[in-house]
């Protein structure tokens, strides 16, 4: 039971952050295991294409997840996807893991790389109601919603994009958001407002989703009035931005007010041998380049970390 | 085609055949997209693990997938993948859009329940 088996350094989370970690640090020759919960890729798999990955004219993101998987397990570096992490210890010098697949792991180093997923409106019926009427993705799922009325939950830019780009199947598009004014870029707003097919509900929030098999309607409440009112719609996309996946970290790492995992520019967390790379930390920009760059200073600092830590060790072993 | 490492259903004989030939068989049928692709790669994963359950793909936007789009189990689903469990050629359990891993191994642990497997 207590048998477990020893990595350099663990990476949980398998985006572009975890993935760029497991190069340098296998590349380093130190001996790295990835934990993901999800596919690798992380975010990167939500995007049909990036064209600002420098080197890359353009890509979709399942492509280049596949390459930086493959550069990474090339290298040596050993990737365990779709598991997820039952108990963990980050501080002292040994680092520990309970996994789902029930076996127990130990390393020196850890990198934390969890990023971020899109936030959910958290209301009574959005669970049962996800794939029967409630969406998260306009390229997969708008053409089901074609001749039909629809409704956008969300004030910034892919909320006004993705609204846009649902006119092309739904006759109407009737854009819910809790404030006054968008958060959106001026020429993603002007674009929305220019659409016919585009109607507003400002100052309002859904409240509820209501329906038998599929969604038939939902609670729109004004936010100003308090009054609700049910609105008939036969479907509802949802995109009001994304949270970090560090609820797992509570308490055990230094974070910020929004979840955020404080480091400083080594990438270093406030707990020795213990890193942070990617969405996950307190940074303004979020994309896969400075996911990439983030971890690669994380993955530096890291194997910087070891040989300090084994040339202490064996400075010891010889002084005692 | 998707590019997946599964075993990919091209016809609707093929689909016929499949579940006829196998007595658990899990069919994601989707497109390259981001709803999609997670399920794929559980599956994937878990193709060791429940080696008493044939894992299978089909594309959404082939003709041939109305064995699938058109039953009466998938009335009200408007998210991709739509992911169809069969036990005895019969189908016994359906979901729309992205699942975990987690909610993908409880229907397999409940409807393709075995003696020997945890
Ligand atoms: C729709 C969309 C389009 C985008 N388009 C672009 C673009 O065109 N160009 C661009 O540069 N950026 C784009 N981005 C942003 C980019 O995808 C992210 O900035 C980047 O993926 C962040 O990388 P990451 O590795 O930090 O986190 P993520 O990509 O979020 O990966 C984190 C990984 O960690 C796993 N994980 C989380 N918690 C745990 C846990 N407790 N245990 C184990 N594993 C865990 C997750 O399953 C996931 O696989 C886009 C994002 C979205 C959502």
């Amino acid at each position: 039971m207590t048998e477990s088996t020893h990595f350099d350094v663990i990476v949980i989370g398998g985006g572009p952050a975890g993935l760029t970690a497991g190069i340098y640090l296998s590349r380093a020759r130190l001996n790295t295991l990835i934990v993901s919960d999800g596919v690798p890729g992380g975010q990167m798999i939500l995007t049909h294409e990036i064209a600002n990955y420098p080197g890359v004219e353009s890509i979709s993101g399942y492509q280049l997840s596949n390459i930086m998987k493959k550069q990474a397990k090339n290298f040596g570096c050993t990737i365990k996807a779709n598991t997820t992490i039952v108990d963990m210890n980050l501080e002292g010098p040994v680092k520990e893991f309970s996994l789902s697949d029930g076996k127990k792991y130990t390393s020196d180093a850890v990198i934390l790389t969890p990023g971020g997923r899109s936030r959910t409106l958290n209301v009574p019926g959005e669970a049962p109601f996800k794939g029967r009427g409630i969406s998260y993705c306009a390229t997969c799922d708008g053409d089901f919603f074609t001749g039909k009325e629809i409704v956008v939950v969300g004030g910034g830019n892919s909320a006004l994009e993705e609204a846009v780009s649902l006119t092309k199947y739904a006759t109407k598009v009737t854009i819910v958001h809790q404030f006054d004014h968008f958060q959106a870029f001026e020429y993603a707003v002007e674009e929305a407002r220019a659409n016919d097919r585009i109607h507003f509900i400002m100052e309002s929030a859904i409240t509820r989703f209501n329906g038998d098999d599929k969604l038939e309607s939902v609670e729109i409440k004004n936010l100003k009035t308090g009054e609700t009112e049910d609105f008939r719609t036969d479907g509802v996309f949802i995109f009001i931005g994304y949270v970090p996946n560090t609820e797992f970290l509570k308490g055990k790492i230094g974070m910020n007010q929004w979840n955020e995992i404080v480091v400083d520019s080594d990438m270093a967390s406030n707990l020795p041998g213990v890193y942070a790379a990617g969405d996950s930390i307190v940074k303004r920009y979020r994309q896969v380049t400075t996911a990439v760059g983030d971890a690669t200073i994380a993955a530096l600092a890291a194997s910087n970390y070891l040989h300090q830590l084994k040339t202490k060790q064996l400075h010891e072993s010889l002084t005692h | 085609m998707l590019y997946t490492n599964l075993h990919h259903v091209m016809t609707a004989a093929d689909h016929q055949k499949l579940i006829n030939e196998n007595e658990n068989v899990m069919i994601c049928c989707g497109r390259m997209g981001p709803m999609c692709i997670p399920v794929y790669g559980i599956m994937e994963d878990l193709e060791d693990e429940y080696k008493h359950v044939k894992f299978a793909d089909m594309e959404f936007d082939n003709p041939e997938a109305y064995v699938i789009r058109d039953v009466p189990e998938v009335r009200g689903f408007m998210g991709i993948p739509f992911t169809m469990y069969y036990r005895n050629g019969k189908l016994v359990k359906a979901t729309s859009s992205i699942q975990s891993p987690a909610q993908v191994r409880a229907i397999l642990d409940r409807e393709f329940a075995t003696a020997d497997v945890k």
